[in-house]
C-alpha cells in the first residue's frame, strides 16, 4: 500500500532536513549560552521584519535578517542596564516584538498575506527556489559555523579564560547573532516565527544526554533533527496536522525520551 | 618600609625598553610607593619609572573605575622569573580586577602594563563552574584550541597530578581536580608566567596545601614566575617570595614575614593575622594526596618548600 510521495512532500522533506542539519550546531551553542529566549525574541522580531519588508517592498528574507539583527543589538543594550534582570528585559522585548509584528502585519495586510503562515509556517508550500536558497544559504552558514566553532565553544565554556587566551569575544558573538538571524529567516517559512527556536533548541536538548563532547552533541543533534523531520512529516500527512507543528511535536517527543533515558542512566 | 618594596633597589634602574627610555625618569621619591593604608591619589608622573628589567610583567600606576567607583588606584606590580608573588586582600579589594587588567581582558582607566614579547601567560581562572549542559571530557577540553598531541595532554595532566581525569566529564570533577585540570591547560601553553586567581577556592584545607605544593614544584621545575591571588593567608603566605597586600591600592608589600608584621596588614586582616605564618609552620609527618589519603613524607615531596 506504499505510494511514492508527491513532489511537494519531497520538497518539504529536503527543506526541513537541510534546515535541521544547519540549525543543529547553532542550536547547541544557543543551549550552552542559555540563549533560548534571546533566539525566541530574535525570531519574533522577524515578524516585524516581514511587515516592514512588505510595506517597503523589499526581499522578505533580507528584511527578517535585518529585523533580527536589530533586535540582537537592542538586547545587547538592554543587557547593559542593571535596573531589571535580563530575563525580565527579555520578556519585555519578546512580547513587544510579537505584538508589534502582528499589529504591523495586520496594518499592511493585503491580498495573499496570511498571518498564520508567518506564525506557524507552511513546510508543504516550499518551492524549488526556496530549496535552492535553503541549500546555498545553508552551505554558507555551515561553513561559517565550522570556522567559528572552536572560539564559540571556548567562549561558552569560560569567557574570561578564552579572552585571556587571546580570543576577542566580540567578533564570534556578533557573527553568531548574524548566523542565527539567517537561520531564523530561512526557517520561518518552514516552521514559522513561533516555532523556529524549537528547531534549534529541541534537537540539541535531545542530543545532550547522548554526548560526551561538543562536536558529538552537534552531530547527534543533527541526526535527531532529521529523525524528527521524517517522523513529523509522516504524522502531518497521515493525520492532517499542519507540517511545522507536527515536526516540532516529533522533535519534542524524541527529546523527552532522550532526557528520560539520560536521567535514568545518571541514577 | 621602603625596604619592603619587592624590587631590590639595584634593579630599579631606568627602563630597559627603548620606547620607555625617552620618558623614563628616575623615580622622584619612593615615598609614594608605600602608602600605609591611606589613599594617595594618582601619580601619572611615576608611570614607566623604575620598570624592573627582568620582569615578566610590570604594571605601573594602574587605576580602574567601574561605574563611578574607583576599584583600583595607582597600583604597581612586577613579577619576575622564578618568584611567587601573592596578592592578598579582603573581598572587593580589586584583586580579580587587577588580574583581568594584567591579562588584557579589561583596559585600565589609567596606567600601563609592560610585558616583554617573550612573556607567555598561563591563566587559571577563579571560578570554573562548568555548565553541565556543555558535554566536555577533560581530554577534549585540553585539546580545544591548542596545538597539542595526545602525549602532550597526558604529560601536562600527569604533571598537574590529574592524569586519571583524562576521560572524565569536566562538569563532574571535584574542586581540586578542576583546578589541576586548569593548571594542566595553562601548562600546555608553555608559559613562563602563571597567573592563578584563588586557586584554592572550592578545595579543602589539605587539598589546598597540596595545590600550593604543586605550584611551588612547577615554579622550581620550569623557573616560572607565579602570581597568586588569595584572600586566605595561612597556607599561601609562607610559600610566597613576595606578598602584596591590596585594598584598592597597594597597602604594603614585601617578604611574607615583613608584611605579616605590617600595621596596614593588621588593620585589614585583624590582629590575629600576624600569627598566620606560625599557624602554618608546624611540623608535618605526613602529606595528603589528591584524594585526601595520607602518604608518608618520603614519597616525592616538593624540595625544601612548604611543610
Amino acid at each position: 500500500m506504499f505510494a511514492w510521495p508527491d513532489p511537494f512532500v519531497w520538497r518539504a522533506f529536503f527543506a526541513a532536513v537541510g534546515l535541521a542539519v544547519v540549525a543543529a550546531p547553532l542550536g547547541c551553542i544557543v543551549v550552552w549560552r542559555r540563549m533560548s529566549y534571546v533566539g525566541e525574541t530574535l525570531s519574533q522580531a522577524g515578524l516585524l521584519g516581514v511587515a516592514l519588508g512588505l510595506a517597503a517592498n523589499v526581499n522578505l528574507t533580507l528584511a527578517v535578517i535585518l529585523a533580527a539583527m536589530a533586535a540582537a543589538g537592542m538586547l545587547t543594550l538592554l543587557g547593559r542596564q542593571k535596573m531589571v534582570p535580563l530575563d525580565s528585559a527579555l520578556g519585555l522585548m519578546h512580547h513587544a516584538t510579537l505584538a508589534l509584528g502582528i499589529a504591523a502585519i495586520s496594518l499592511v495586510k493585503g491580498p495573499g498575506i496570511d498571518l498564520m503562515s508567518y506564525l506557524f509556517g507552511d513546510v508543504f508550500a516550499v518551492t524549488e527556489t526556496d530549496l535552492v536558497w535553503i541549500y546555498v544559504g545553508g552551505a554558507v552558514v555551515m561553513a561559517a559555523t565550522v570556522y567559528l566553532w572552536k572560539p564559540l565553544v571556548r567562549l561558552s565554556l569560560h569567557e574570561d579564560l578564552a579572552t585571556a587566551e587571546g580570543i576577542n569575544p566580540r567578533l564570534p558573538r556578533a557573527a553568531f547573532d548574524f548566523l542565527l538571524a539567517v537561520v531564523i529567516a530561512v526557517a520561518m517559512k518552514i516552521v514559522g516565527v513561533l516555532l523556529v527556536m524549537a528547531f534549534l533548541v529541541v534537537p540539541a536538548v535531545a542530543a545532550r544526554p547522548l554526548s560526551a563532547t561538543p562536536e558529538r552533541m552537534a552531530v547527534i543533534a543533527a541526526g535527531a533533527a532529521i529523525f524528527g523531520v521524517i517522523l513529523g512529516l509522516w504524522l502531518s500527512l497521515s493525520s492532517d496536522v499542519p507540517g511545522g507543528p507536527s515536526i516540532v511535536i516529533a522533535l519534542c517527543t524524541i527529546a523527552a525520551i532522550s532526557l528520560l533515558a539520560g536521567s535514568r542512566r545518571e541514577r | 618600609m621602603r625596604g619592603m618594596r619587592g624590587a631590590p633597589q639595584g634593579l630599579r634602574r631606568r627602563s630597559f625598553l627603548s620606547a620607555l627610555d625617552e620618558q623614563g625618569k628616575p623615580s622622584p621619591d619612593d615615598a609614594a610607593t608605600c602608602s600605609c593604608g591611606h589613599h594617595h591619589g594618582h601619580h601619572p608622573e611615576r608611570i614607566d619609572v623604575g620598570i624592573v628589567p627582568d620582569a615578566l610583567i610590570s604594571a605601573r600606576g594602574l587605576s580602574m573605575t567601574h561605574g563611578g567607583r574607583e576599584v583600583l588606584s595607582d597600583v604597581d606590580l612586577d613579577v619576575r622569573r622564578g618568584e611567587i608573588v601573592t596578592l592578598i586582600g579582603p573581598n572587593g579589594a580589586g584583586k580579580t580586577t587587577l588580574v583581568r587588567l594584567l591579562l588584557g581582558i579589561e583596559q585600565p582607566t589609567h596606567g600601563r602594563i609592560v610585558k616583554p614579547a617573550s612573556t607567555r601567560i598561563g591563566y587559571v581562572p577563579q571560578r570554573f563552574d562548568v555548565d553541565s549542559t556543555i558535554p566536555m571530557t577533560v581530554g577534549a577540553f585540553l585539546a580545544l584550541g591548542a596545538n597539542v598531541t595526545k602525549n602532550d595532554i597526558k604529560a601536562a595532566l600527569d604533571e598537574a597530578g590529574a592524569l586519571r581525569t583524562l576521560d572524565q566529564q569536566l562538569s563532574k570533577l571535584s574542586g581540586g581536580e578542576t583546578q589541576r585540570v586548569l593548571i594542566a591547560r595553562a601548562l600546555l601553553r608553555r608559559p613562563n608566567l602563571l597567573i592563578l586567581d584563588e586557586p584554592a577556592s572550592g578545595v579543602d584545607f589539605t587539598g589546598e596545601a597540596e595545590l600550593y605544593d604543586l605550584i611551588g614544584r612547577l615554579r622550581d621545575r620550569h623557573d616560572l614566575g607565579v602570581l597568586l591571588v588569595s584572600h586566605d593567608l595561612h597556607v599561601v603566605m609562607a610559600r610566597s617570595d613576595r606578598v602584596i597586600c591590596l585594598n584598592g591600592h597597594v597597602c604594603c608589600s614585601g617578604k611574607p614575614e615583613d608584611v605579616s608584621q605590617h600595621a596596614a596588614y593588621a588593620r585589614i586582616f585583624g590582629p590575629h593575622a600576624a600569627t598566620a605564618l606560625g599557624v602554618y609552620r608546624h611540623h608535618h609527618d605526613h602529606q595528603h594526596d589528591l584524594t585526601g589519603e595520607a602518604r608518608p613524607l618520603d614519597e616525592p615531596a616538593p624540595p625544601g618548600r612548604g611543610s
